[in-house]
């Protein structure tokens, strides 16, 4: 994602994955997620919480004027000192603290930290300056208040994040620490380095009337793409608007399913539609497009994949054809003469 | 800054926005932006080939598909190769790169657009990833969570606000406004809304380092536009909470007379990433139409108010309206 990066981030060992299924009202269920969870090395100081947390210990960092920020920065926010780099900067904080501010949740999301109405709250531990984000368990609404006290629950299986925090519950404690499991082979933890945070998005999509009329072609096993009227260039797959022009493309083309090869890679990573490696995809310029389309080749050993190759569509048989782009499986060669590269060179 | 000698004098000389949807219609990124880029160009009579530099805000989690912003480029026309770039952000601040683009002196326009499917997506969950991704992100407390925070804190601290917000209509939509230089924007507009002011401020992202009850981001952006140099008769705010209005109000400096969000503001519609290019789009309207010689737009990005840009918008370039040279103040931050 182009969003979703920063210094410290790393992208985890899988890529990002995204999936799209039909749902019984036409609009379409696309999936966003990161397989296994987002990974972000966590950098000293980050590191040096979140480890306090898989301990059950709250820290904080001093700042040059004496002021003590939980959850700690790098870097203190007004004079852009570096924090934290020598262990008297570090202050054991709470465990209890003040809600400074807070809000009720009545419909709590899987994914949030409580399955029950909760609130969310800025609480700042006794002995911070400033204070962290977290749940509260209250109970009720009428239980909330500015000012309240209230202490961390820690949860058995805590491996250095923000979430070993359970929640908080009003009061002053107890604050038990469940001890924590310990390591297999009995060594002592390494500090916490790294997290790595699931994270998944659903959204409903209605195709556009675009996409219906080239799905609704696939369905029959037929390419549909369409053309600028001003300048006459085709574009498969359609789009509703002529990228040179910046106009409505408007007129419907029927296109055959055959075409030159004007690019290609060699896979060697599994992928969503291509799960035996290695796997080709390439760009074929449809007879009669104006644009190379990104599709798979196969029907042929790797190695003898070429720039120039003609192909032909390969569709799954008629009688197990849907809506769905899947209709057409891949490009094989047809065996025919290759086409020279000047006769292409404008599309690679 | 706009007023300071070097400057040159830019003014919004067309601006178009959708009819919004509160339901997806199924409308691609360029099925949003294409009809507003006919409309300015039609407004201001200018071919494609005459807009200097293009500029777009959008955020690709809202539709969930990496790089959508690239599709919209489809209609402007960006082949042969166009001087373009993009914000991930609010398309205000697609507003601020094409100001400062065309204070380098070698465009006299530019074509700022931005545009956002809020009806497809879970925005609790898109805007909570936005957060901090250590000790925020994890817990997904999402937009109306954080605002309900500082909703609290103005009630709080006094303010005679609702403490429980309820979230803006999710919308579909999108914005395009075309900027242009001194001769070029009095040839292509008979009002031309001129930019006087323009300044963005942005707090620490720790939301508990901040004063709620306060934005001293948004104060200092409004000083340096210099919104107080002048009466301001209309304001369009980047409010998608009721709370935030009472605050801005106060920060940006704005009196009783002065009228916030006529056009219904983003309380009525709320095409995220185009909210705030359409308050200076609103603002400019004013200017356009003749209904108004100075106004003041703000956009607003991140939890609660956490970066804030105003932008002070005359019809007079040289601060007619009481403004001598300099719109900014230089005072105290």
């Amino acid at each position: 994602m182009t969003t979703q990066t920063s210094a410290t981030a790393q992208t985890s060992s899988t890529a990002q994955h995204s999936t799209t299924t039909q749902t019984p009202d036409s609009r379409a269920l696309h999936v966003l997620e990161f397989p296994g969870g987002y990974t972000r090395s966590t950098g000293p100081v980050i590191g040096r919480f979140l480890t306090g947390l898989r301990d059950g210990r709250l820290l904080g960092v001093h700042t040059e004027d004496g002021r003590v920020l939980v959850p700690p920065t790098e870097y203190d926010p007004q004079t852009a000192a570096a924090l934290g780099g020598a262990d008297a900067d570090w202050v054991e904080v709470g465990p209890a603290g003040t809600v400074t501010t807070w809000t009720w949740v009545t419909d709590p999301r899987p994914d949030h930290p409580l399955d029950r109405p909760f609130a969310w709250a800025l609480i700042k531990p006794d002995g911070a300056d400033t204070a962290l984000l977290h749940a509260v368990d209250a109970g009720s609404k009428a239980a909330m208040a500015t000012g309240m006290r209230v202490h961390p629950t820690w949860r058995d299986d805590r491996v250095g994040s923000i979430k070993d925090i359970a929640c908080f519950a009003p009061g002053e404690g107890p604050a038990d620490v469940p001890a924590p499991a310990p390591a297999p082979d009995g060594a002592e933890l390494e500090p916490v380095s790294m997290i790595t945070v699931p994270s998944r998005l659903e959204y409903r999509l209605r195709p556009g009337t675009v996409w219906n009329h080239f799905i609704d072609g696939m369905a029959a096993g037929q390419i549909r793409g369409t053309r600028c009227t001003t300048c006459g260039k085709v574009y498969v797959p359609p789009r509703g608007a002529c990228p040179a022009d910046g106009l409505p493309a408007t007129e419907w083309v029927d296109l055959p399913d055959t075409g030159v090869l004007t690019t290609f890679a060699v896979n060697n990573v599994p992928a969503a539609g291509a799960p035996e490696v290695p796997f080709i995809s390439g760009y074929v310029l449809l007879d009669g497009a104006d644009i190379a389309m990104l599709v798979l080749v196969s029907d042929v050993p790797w190695q003898e994949v070429r720039l120039g190759m003609r192909v032909k569509a390969v569709w799954v048989p008629e009688a197990e054809r849907t809506r769905s782009v899947k209709n057409l499986k891949w490009f094989a060669p047809t065996g025919e003469p290759d086409v020279p590269f000047e006769r292409y060179e404008e599309y690679v | 800054m706009p007023g300071s000698p070097h400057a040159r004098s830019v003014a919004i000389v067309a601006f178009a926005q959708s009819e919004h949807s509160f339901s997806d219609l199924g409308w691609t990124e360029a099925d949003l932006v294409m009809p507003l880029v006919n409309e300015v160009l039609e407004t201001t009579g200018l071919q494609r080939s005459e807009i200097g530099f293009t500029c777009s805000g959008s955020n690709d989690y809202l539709v969930g598909t990496p790089f959508s912003f690239v599709a919209a480029l489809d209609t402007i026309g960006a082949w042969p190769p166009i001087a373009e770039s993009h914000v991930e952000q609010d398309a205000a601040w697609a507003l601020y790169e094409a100001w400062v683009r065309i204070q380098h002196g070698d465009v006299d326009t530019a074509l700022v657009y931005g545009f956002g499917k809020g009806t497809v997506g879970d925005y609790a969950g898109i805007s909570s990833l936005s957060y901090d991704p250590y000790y925020v992100a994890p817990l997904m407390p999402g937009d109306v969570g954080m605002a309900g925070l500082q909703a609290r804190a103005l009630a709080d601290a006094g303010f005679a606000v609702d403490p429980d917000p309820t979230p803006p209509p999710p919308t579909d939509g999108a914005a395009a406004v075309i900027l242009a230089a001194g001769d070029t924007a009095r040839r292509l507009c008979p009002r031309p809304a001129w930019i006087t002011g323009l300044d963005h401020r942005i707090e620490p992202h720790g939301l508990g380092t901040r004063d709620l009850a306060r934005s001293e981001s948004a104060r200092q952006a409004a000083r340096h536009a210099g919104v107080g140099a002048g009466p301001v008769e209309f304001a369009e705010l980047h409010t998608r909470f009721e709370h935030e209005e009472a605050l801005l109000r106060r920060e940006l400096g704005l009196s009783e007379e002065c009228v916030v969000n006529a056009s219904g503001g983003p309380r009525k519609a709320d095409p995220v990433m185009a909210t705030g290019l359409i308050r200076i789009g609103e603002a400019a309207a004013r200017i356009h139409d003749g209904g108004a010689r100075r106004t003041v737009a703000h956009a607003a990005a991140g939890p609660c108010l956490q970066h804030n840009l105003v932008c002070v918008l005359e019809a007079g370039e040289a601060g007619t309206a009481g403004t001598a040279g300099t719109a900014g103040e230089a005072g105290e931050d």
